[in-house]
């Protein structure tokens, strides 16, 4: 990004005012492997799928599901490199809002730098757009449990339930038929495992999917062990 | 020109100031002097030291002049970005926070001002807090002082306090002790303004002292 050969932005308008560079983007997105979150009135689940290429693959030390503060965390679709840059970014954006204010970073303000982030690599020299779409959940101070999407193009939505990634027309169909607005996170938690099983190939376990919770009773947010993965999975059957 | 004057002043002496802040029962009050001198030369007797940052959190700043206003000045502009940005009030632990984090910045090239805060937190419970010139915070129950006479001040404070007063009792305890402890400071007095702050609104009220 310092060298001046460099110093233009590489994502240009299209003469119809498109950005292609972020529809490709989003193209890299809707490839990558589903993910999806939902809020219940008591806490937000945000899950993903995590098949490897190979049975030799040791998957157990990489994570898709993050933590960003106590009471927040991300999953993504897309690229995952991209994905790890955005992780470390927003965990020390959260870490200097800490030491300013002595108070935990609220989602909303973790998202709002976060696409920030997102933004500036559309507009930058010598820089590509993010090849991932971000699903960021979290309970503030205030008890109210969110969960906001994030695209390339450094555009955000607030989402009561929603999916990406691959097969993410159906997930979403699918949430729309079970969502309810006074779903609590328990049955949120066994709808997010009946959608992602929709879309899965083979055989589903506490291995090859990561889910991460975060619950109003504590704030915390936690990623669940395979065995409690696999305890709601027995749950569901 | 200094005429009859020898000694160098302290920075933190340059001016004259006397903040003080006290809890009361669910109401908060703080209280400064009015006078803005040079060195001994008294130039104004109505220099606002006391600021509010909103209706529930007041901020008072002893020190040199200059950066008594300046930190008004960014104080206010932080805390607007906030409450745009964050769409909600700053708490008064939070602005404790943020100005010990503006004057550590300048750990080695510091803003002269020893800042008292004084608001009701979100429970409308009483919120007292002041630190150092580079931003070492303390958190109290009963009161907190600042200035070229905080040695009289704190002695006033602790003869005079007692906890849980109502707001017209911790008016007339703010009040007399900041006059009494001004008196004996040249470089504070000529009459002081006192803020007292309840769920139900702000009263303040300016301070008749010897104009001396």
């Amino acid at each position: 990004m310092g060298d001046s050969a460099y110093s233009f932005s590489l994502t240009t308008f299209s003469r119809t005012g498109k950005l292609l560079q972020i529809e490709y983007a989003l193209n890299a997105v809707a490839n990558g492997r589903t993910a999806l979150g939902i809020a219940a009135v008591d806490g937000v689940v945000i899950a993903t799928d995590k098949k490897f290429a190979s049975a030799l693959v040791e998957g157990g030390d990489v994570s898709k599901v993050e933590a960003i503060t106590d009471s927040s965390g991300f999953v993504y679709a897309g690229v995952g490199p991209d994905y790890r840059l955005l992780v470390r970014k927003a965990r020390k954006s959260a870490q200097a809002y800490f030491r300013e204010y002595r108070e935990t970073k609220p989602v909303g303000q973790l998202v709002k730098s976060t696409a920030s982030v997102m933004q500036e690599y559309t507009q930058s020299g010598g820089v590509r757009p993010f090849g991932v779409s971000l699903l960021v959940a979290g309970i503030d101070g205030d008890g109210v449990p969110r969960l906001f999407q994030v695209d390339p193009s450094g555009a955000y939505f607030g989402w009561k339930a929603t999916a990406i990634g691959k097969n993410y027309v159906n997930a979403k169909n699918f949430l729309e038929k079970r969502f309810q607005d006074d779903m609590e996170l328990e049955d949120a938690i066994h709808t997010a495992l009946l959608t992602l099983r929709e879309g899965f190939e083979g055989e589903m376990d506490g291995h090859n999917i990561e889910v991460g919770v975060v619950s109003k009773s504590d704030g915390k947010f936690r990623l669940l062990t395979p065995e409690q993965i696999q305890d709601y999975l027995d749950e569901a059957n | 020109k200094q005429y009859y004057h020898n000694r160098k002043m302290s920075i933190l002496e340059y001016n004259g100031a006397a903040v003080i802040a006290m809890a009361g029962k669910d109401c908060v009050g703080i209280a400064s002097d009015n006078r803005l001198g040079i060195q001994y030369q008294t130039v104004a007797m109505d220099f606002k030291k006391v600021f509010k940052m909103n209706d529930t959190l007041f901020v008072g700043l002893a020190g040199l002049a200059t950066d008594v206003q300046t930190l008004d000045q960014l104080l206010r502009f932080r805390m607007n970005l906030y409450e745009l940005r964050e769409e909600r009030t700053m708490t008064p632990q939070v602005f404790t926070n943020l100005l010990s984090n503006i004057l550590y910045e300048k750990r080695f090239g510091p803003y002269f001002a020893e800042p008292v805060v004084a608001g009701l937190d979100e429970k409308g419970s009483p919120y007292l807090a002041t630190m150092d010139l580079i931003g070492a915070i303390e958190t109290t129950k009963d009161f907190v002082v600042s200035g070229t006479c905080d040695g009289n001040l704190y002695g006033m404070c602790e003869t005079l306090y007692k906890p849980d007063l109502g707001k017209e009792e911790l008016f007339e305890t703010l009040a007399q002790a900041l006059l009494a402890s001004v008196d004996r400071d040249a470089l504070s007095g000529w009459g002081g303004v006192v803020h007292i702050i309840t769920k139900e609104g702000v009263m303040s009220r300016e301070l008749k002292g010897r104009q001396d």
